[in-house]
């Protein structure tokens, strides 16, 4: 069999020409497109430390171990939000990372194939609830409930002047450190399980099977043929989840107690950098307090960033590390 | 930094639409947004001009205006006389609003728990920490008090209510005014913030114990359980259009330039914390016939704006009142060759 070569054919020569033209433009398109990213996430950067520069040379390190903060006489110490920001972040994880694994473990290893679409799709929905929902709902739904069955019953169950004691002191009206830590939960849940569903779902079936065939129970194929293989990428994952419980505004001013203080309890009322910033960037008339508010954007931006790119580094890297 | 910038760019698209249609535009504080819309929508209807009101908060309705943005800004805390001379700003009242603490406590009625402006900034100072305790005991003979804790729920976004608020708070008692002040926020030395008031309204009805703030269509709209609070010369006052209008009466506005007047803690049957929200516009309208739109739109809301007020639970300004803020525009808001814009019939 021959084959015709392709230069007796005119079309590809005209082909070439119109290749010769465009692609250039397209590649300079492509690339001012890219380039625009990062010139944009620069100049936010920039801005960011150019805003909260008066704010950060006047209080230097006292605006990161200080945590007063008084509008009235123009002082400003971040302390209490920055704790509250990784608090929240970190109880929330504490609370969304079992669940998200054993939702995801259920959806691959045994959910019947009939109810995989149904709870994959209530996965996504949650994930789709904008965040002002759940703060309502937090506030007006979740609070009182919280508050009744929880708070009240731990707080006249802890022993007087027991360690405990003092972890669950606060205002038990259901607002406080705990609930913003349990809605954030709630909020990051959607976005780990799914990430690590499509990871589980990444692991050669060949692999399961012939662990399987060695004789492991599910457990045990789970514990250690699943979990070694995506060890690295299910770091990343959880990242992720940090990631968005970091930043996280809405759902967390309305429920976390707004107070500036660092807190002493879990019950007490606290606040996030994204929390304090939503609440007072509107009044905010004095330029040290729009500069300190800006300074904690670049302290939330650093944390953000830092977080997300452990996320990439790990995502990106072998998966089977 | 990037939300004012937002802010400003979307005035400025509104403000330069606003300008080809002959409509005008105005931002700033919350707290009157209800009234300046309703008031918006039958001028439209009967003058044929749109006002385009965003509720952006006092602060921003102050930069808005001095970055010549909007038409006119709106405000809750009233800019001193020295500040409105250097920016070149006029300003005057619309209406009056009353700020009630509210409560919830079981087996007290609305009304019932009396309280002064003494003993109300000790309880926001944390001093004063239970219901029971002889302070309030003693303001509340004969009464059974629970032995709950209070629960102090302040604004957790800075507001205009927390500013009229922590003013009376400093002006009744010495050590709030040394600790802590009044501004649109302060670092509150006790309880739990709530965004908006709405979030205040929430947190006090699912607190037991609770004491919080909120404007008084929010008290009403929500039934919360006010109390009564004693005026400058001792009587208990519950929070009513009467007690507000009372204060607003009582207050010496002639004499107070920019309108800036107090109407907090007055002798009488006067409300301790009421206070007025304010409108400031240039001195020298560039664009008189815009000047001239704005002024108008305001005076057609004194003469026919009181009704639709009251319904949303606002106090119209006294009578007086609003003959000297047209006495102001006639003297003091012109245009370039230093006439006025505009001359209320």
């Amino acid at each position: 069999m021959t084959v015709t070569p392709a230069s007796t054919d005119p079309a590809p020569l005209a082909r070439k020409a119109a290749g010769a033209t465009f692609d250039p433009i397209f590649k300079v398109l492509c690339a001012s497109a890219a380039t625009m990213l990062l010139v944009t996430l620069g100049g936010i950067v920039i801005s960011l430390g150019l805003g909260g520069w008066p704010a950060l040379s006047k209080y230097g390190l006292s605006f990161f171990l200080s945590s007063t903060w008084d509008p009235v006489a123009d002082i400003y110490g971040g302390a209490g939000p920055i704790a509250g920001t990784l608090i929240t972040a970190v109880l929330s994880l504490c609370f969304a990372l079992p669940l998200a694994f054993g939702i995801a473990v259920f959806l691959v290893e045994f959910c019947p194939p009939l109810l995989r679409r149904p709870i994959g799709i209530a996965v996504e929905l949650l994930a789709g609830v904008p965040s002002i929902v759940y703060g309502m709902w937090g506030l007006f739904v979740f609070a009182p409930l919280f508050s009744q069955y929880v708070e009240l019953p731990l707080i006249a169950m802890a022993p007087p002047g027991s360690i405990w004691e003092q972890i669950v002191q606060g205002i038990p009206n259901g607002s406080g450190i705990l609930s913003a830590s349990i809605i954030l939960a709630v909020m990051i849940l959607p976005y780990m399980a799914a990430t690590l569903r499509e990871l589980f779902l990444t692991i050669p079936q060949k692999v399961r099977e012939s662990a399987y065939g060695l004789g492991c129970t599910t457990l045990e194929v789970i514990w250690s043929v699943t979990l070694p293989y995506v060890r690295r990428s299910a770091i990343g994952a959880v990242m992720l989840g940090l990631g968005r419980a970091l930043g996280e505004t809405m759902a967390v001013t309305f429920i976390i107690g707004n107070s500036h203080a660092f807190p002493k309890g879990i019950f007490d009322g606290g606040s996030t950098i994204a929390s304090t910033i939503a609440n007072e960037f509107q009044e905010a008339t004095s330029d040290l307090h729009t500069s300190a508010l800006i300074a904690l954007g670049l302290v939330l931006f650093g944390l953000t960033f830092s977080v997300l790119a452990i996320a990439r580094a790990l995502l990106g890297a072998p998966k089977n590390g | 930094m990037f939300k004012s910038f937002a802010i400003t760019l979307t005035a400025t698209l509104l403000a330069s639409v606003a300008a080809q249609a002959g409509d005008i535009t105005g931002a700033g504080a919350t707290f009157p947004a209800p009234v300046y819309a309703k008031w918006a929508e039958s001028y439209k209807a009967q003058a044929g001009t749109q006002v385009n009101y965003q509720a952006i908060g006092s602060g921003g309705g102050i930069k808005q205006i001095k970055a010549k943005t909007v038409a006119f800004g709106a405000s809750d805390k009233p800019l001193t006389s020295d500040d409105l001379k250097a920016a070149g700003l006029v300003q005057f009242p619309t209406v009056i609003g009353g700020i009630v603490p509210v409560t919830n406590l079981p087996g007290i009625k609305p009304g019932e728990l009396r309280l002064n402006g003494d003993v109300l900034a000790k309880i926001f100072l944390g001093q004063v920490k239970k219901w029971n305790d002889p302070a309030i005991a003693a303001l509340n003979p004969g009464k059974a008090l629970p032995a709950l804790p209070i629960t102090v729920v302040h604004r957790s976004d800075g507001s205009g209510t927390s500013y009229v608020f922590t003013s009376y708070l400093s002006l009744v008692n010495a050590d709030w005014k040394a600790k802590v002040g009044a501004n649109t926020d302060v670092a509150w030395p006790a309880g739990e913030g709530g965004k908006g008031n709405d979030g205040v309204a929430a947190l006090v009805k699912q607190t037991p114990g609770a004491l919080g703030y909120v404007e008084y269509v929010y008290s009403h709209g929500n039934h919360l359980d006010y109390i009564s609070l004693s005026s400058a010369s001792g009587a208990y006052l519950e929070p009513n259009e009467k007690t507000f209008a009372t204060a607003a009466a009582k207050a010496d506005w002639a004499h107070t330039p920019g309108f800036a007047v107090s109407l907090l803690n007055q002798p009488g049957a006067a409300w301790p914390i009421s206070s007025a929200t304010f409108i400031l516009v240039y001195e020298k309208q560039d664009d008189a016939a815009q000047g001239a739109s704005v002024l108008k739109f305001f005076d057609w809301a004194y003469k026919n704006g009181d009704a639709q007020a009251l319904q949303l639970d606002y106090v119209p300004l006294p009578a007086s009142v609003k003959t000297l803020v047209r006495k102001t525009w006639a003297k003091a808001v012109h245009d370039a060759s230093g006439k006025p814009v505009y001359v209320s019939q």
